[in-house]
């Protein structure tokens, strides 16, 4: 009789899975069975309920879409099935039954894989070493490097992965080492492989290569899901898309039957349109002009070899490139973060090359830095000292070394009106805020300096659609105050979308300028992978 | 009244009051193992610093340079670096001061506060060294610090020994008597306790760590880069300065201490085999206190009260005093732990959350 009981959730469950998979089994009878159900899934965070009663059904064989904004609860969901969350409610079953995957072993030994945004790799290690890491196939007490080898090139093989299995992870491409996280995946087992904004790091020529990756994987039998906020993306590669919004599934629908503006009011909630409004823009006087800049990385090879442009009062000059071209190093130099070695920088013709922070800050360039955690705020400070972070030491809130907390505070709060940012009280500290009030307050700080240039690095990383919209307007109203802009991003959308000219960096040089009405993804793709197609991976 | 009630249940003040009770109740489980009654050691320990006007007063005479040392290292702290090294700049700050108080002759209202000056100098600046080596080259201040605090040690043995100690003595001359702080009346009041201006200091001196890091713009840039250097860099704030500045103003406050201790205590410095150990006890004071200028002083009451309590623990129960070091650690164990006592708490808090 007990052991009965015990079984009894087993059956409901199992009658309950037929159920469900009969009755949407109407419409799609050729869709295979069902590999991961989560049903029910809730997940309370202190403030938020970031998963609420979600349901997510993916079949064998497919490529399923999750849709959804920054912060939607898509990762969550996900670092739940991967084990990295436990649940507060809700059941989880893979292949019909169901399981606690306490931790992310756990998820291995049921053949889950996880390929991370962040790639999770030992630089000074080869290919092969970071595959095998933590599951290495030994001969007596050494590894068999040869064995591991020949296992690697084999499943790169099988799943069109092209690897060079001794090549170091510092001294490849970010596309291969994406293709190395996979094979890490592979190598252990997994079918289910979690893919987590695998593109944000790669140029449209690899982008279309990992989509005929994933492609093949399913044809071998795997199933994906594809965690992502790119339209484009989901209408291209996947079967079947889940739309998640303020931790509801809003929707789950087959991608033949659906199209992009429908998918978008989906995951935002409202229509929204792609395209920013602005006029055309009216170019003035030179405010910055960077002549054969050449500055050493981080890495000991030069970062910026000899990069030369300008940009005009009155206009926005985007810089398009793949991650790690250059973009953060002349950024930390225009901004006096990092020294040149070779060139000359001014700033409304005053020299400002090798100048400190804050002689240039006070020459009238303000930065929105590309890691707001990192160079934006100081988390610890309150909103009011946060606001006032570049200009304390002005008369105004600093009187003989004494700071006037009564001008802080007011000056915060007209900023906070003024520019809409979501806080319960100027005391704050901004690590409670998030991340888009952050980045508005980021913005309202530095565009409150009326600068003669704006430089906006990654301005919109990781915000909904609301704020990015408010951004853009932010940066194209400076543009018609006849200020000068300098939008660097990794999002090709967003450069095309917002510049008025753009300029492609590759290995620390402009390659090109075009203009965005006269340019596609094509034709930028190729600049940014320096004029060439990249087949099979290039030397990073 | 219901501020007041609000004030000691605040999470900050629970947390804090119930990790020196855990440590309390766990060092009296240690002396039930030794076979000693507990209850009888925390009485004598009461009876010992409470007991007369001249415990009293030498319990206030152990608390004075435990707020200074206690201080030091929290100033630091604020400022995102670990002052290991109070202890050195103590000595330094003893030296110092007891350098000017005998090869000086000045009158008494220029000889003291200069003395005192000169302790917080040499404090200053054997703190600021390491925060230099920081600055400059990237060594730890935790690194360099313990070392700073041996080489201090040794520094004053040998200027002791070659000019300031008569041969065949261990002890210095005694200071000038214009240079002394004891405050004589008070001393007299609490049957001769050596009580002296230091304490008072001691106080001025939280109060200007408040005002230091909290209403000035140099305040506000130790503060940012101790939060976060990248943004203070950012910023356009000058981090290596700062880090200088910090360690010069923690090392100040372990200078001006060990002046305290030289001029208004001793009056003499002996060359000496060991460190006088309130730098180290400071960081424990500092842990306790929160790095605020207020649980400073609260945390330099407890310690001091701890550790001039014991030796009436010892003589009142019979508790050795190795025992009373387990007590004092776990209630230093406990402090620092606090995520123990907030999970102990958990119910008390949360039924708080509800109230209000």
């Amino acid at each position: 009789m007990e052991k009965l009981a015990l079984f009894f959730p087993f059956f409901l469950s199992f009658f309950y899975a037929f159920f469900i998979s009969s009755a949407n089994g109407v419409n799609c009878l050729d869709q295979g069975q069902t590999v991961v159900e989560m049903r029910g899934i809730t997940k309370r965070f202190p403030g938020i309920v970031a998963n609420d009663n979600v349901n997510l059904v993916v079949r064998k064989g497919e490529i399923h879409a999750l849709l959804g904004e920054n912060g939607a609860g898509k990762s969550t969901l996900m670092n739940i099935l991967f084990g990295l969350y436990q649940p507060d409610e809700g059941q989880i079953f893979i292949n019909g039954k169901e399981v606690q995957i306490t931790n992310p072993n756990v998820a291995n030994e049921l053949g889950i894989g996880m390929v991370h945004q962040h790639f999770m790799l030992v630089e000074p290690f080869t290919v092969t070493e970071n595959i095998i890491l933590g599951n290495e196939p030994r001969s007596g007490l050494k590894i068999d490097i040869n064995k591991a080898a020949r296992q690697v090139v084999e499943l790169s093989h099988r799943y069109g992965l092209k690897v060079d299995p001794h090549a170091k992870i510092e001294n490849i491409s970010v596309g291969m080492q994406q293709r190395v996280e996979i094979l890490k995946t592979l190598y252990r087992g997994a079918d289910i492989l979690i893919f987590d904004e695998p593109t944000a790091v790669l140029t449209p020529q690899e982008i279309h290569e990992l989509i005929e990756i994933m492609r093949n994987l399913v044809k071998e039998g795997k199933t994906i899901i594809l965690i992502t906020h790119k339209l484009k993306e989901i209408m291209a590669a996947c079967d079947r898309v889940t739309i998640i919004r303020r931790g509801k599934v809003i929707d789950s629908l087959a991608v033949a039957d659906t199209n992009p503006d429908e998918l978008a009011a989906k995951m935002v909630g409202r229509e929204v349109t792609f395209r920013v409004e602005k006029k055309p823009s009216v170019p003035k006087d030179v405010i910055l002009s960077v002549e054969n800049v050449t500055t050493m990385g981080n890495r000991g090879v030069n970062a910026l070899n000899g990069i030369s442009f300008e940009v005009r009062a009155g206009e926005i000059l985007g810089i398009a490139g793949v991650e790690g071209n250059g973009q953060s190093e002349l950024i930390e130099v225009l901004t006096g973060l990092r020294k040149v070695q070779e060139g000359t920088i001014r700033l409304n013709g005053k020299e400002i090359t090798n100048q400190s922070p804050r002689v240039i800050s006070e020459s009238g360039l303000s930065h929105i830095p590309e890691d707001r955690h990192k160079r934006g705020l100081v988390l610890d400070f309150s909103m009011s000292e946060n606001m006032v972070l570049e200009t304390y030491f002005h008369p105004e809130f600093n009187q003989k070394g004494f700071l006037n907390y009564e001008a802080i505070d007011k000056h915060a709060e007209r900023l906070i009106k003024e520019f809409d940012v979501r806080t319960p009280s100027i005391h704050t500290p901004a690590r409670a805020l998030s991340g888009g009030n952050q980045q508005k307050a980021i913005i309202a700080r530095e565009v409150d300096k009326n600068p003669d240039l704006l430089i906006a690095a990654q301005p919109t990383r990781g915000l909904d659609v609301g704020a990015i919209e408010f951004i853009h307007k932010r940066l194209i109203e400076q543009r018609d105050k006849g200020k000068a802009v300098l939008l660097i991003s990794l999002e090709l959308d967003e450069i095309m979308n917002v510049s008025d000219r753009i300029a492609v960096i590759y290995e620390g040089k402009i390659v090109g300028i075009v203009d965005p009405k006269e340019t596609d993804e094509q034709e930028l793709g190729l600049m940014m992978s320096g004029g060439k197609t990249m087949s099979g991976g290039g030397n990073g | 009244m219901n501020k007041w009630r609000n004030i000691f249940l605040a999470e900050s003040t629970l947390v804090p009051l119930a990790a020196i009770l855990l440590g309390l109740l766990t060092g009296a489980l240690a002396m039930l193992a030794g076979g000693f009654d507990p209850l009888l050691a925390y009485q004598s320990l009461l009876k010992k610093v409470f007991g007369n006007a001249y415990n009293f007063g030498e319990t206030i005479r152990q608390i004075t340079p435990l707020i200074f040392t206690g201080l030091s290292v929290a100033f630091a702290f604020r400022t995102g670096l670990f002052n290991i090294g109070a202890e050195g700049q103590f000595i330094m700050g003893m030296l110092a001061s007891v350098y000017i108080g005998i090869v000086f002759d000045l009158p008494a209202y220029i000889h003291a506060p200069l003395a005192i000056l000169a302790g917080a100098l040499a404090g200053g600046l054997w703190g600021a060294i390491a925060g230099y080596l920081k600055a400059a080259r990237g060594v730890h201040e935790v690194i360099t610090t313990i070392m700073m605090n041996w080489i201090a040690l040794y520094l004053a043995n040998y200027i002791l020994a070659s000019f300031l100690v008569p041969e065949g003595k261990q002890n210095s001359e005694p200071v000038k008597e214009t240079a002394v702080i004891t405050i004589g009346w008070l001393s007299q009041m609490f049957d001769s306790a050596r009580l002296h201006w230091g304490t008072l200091l001691a106080l001025i001196a939280a109060v200007v760590f408040y005002v230091l890091l909290w209403k000035t713009k140099l305040g506000f840039e130790l503060r940012a880069v101790g939060f976060n250097p990248h943004a203070s860099e950012y910023a356009g704030m000058n981090v290596n300065k700062n880090v200088v500045n910090a360690m010069l103003i923690g090392g100040m406050f372990a200078g001006i201490g060990g002046a305290c201790e030289t001029l208004g205590v001793f009056h003499y410095m002996s060359i000496s085999a060991a460190m006088p150990g309130y730098g180290m006890d400071g960081i424990a004071v500092a842990l306790i206190g929160g790095n605020t200028p207020l649980g400073v002083i609260l945390g330099a009451i407890l310690f001091g009260m701890l550790s001039f309590g014991a030796s009436g623990m010892k003589f009142g129960a019979g508790v050795p005093v190795e025992l009373i070091r387990v007590v004092i650690a776990s209630v230093i164990f406990f402090v620092a732990a606090h995520g123990i006592v907030r999970y102990l708490l958990k119910p008390v808090l949360a039924k708080q959350k509800e109230g209000s």
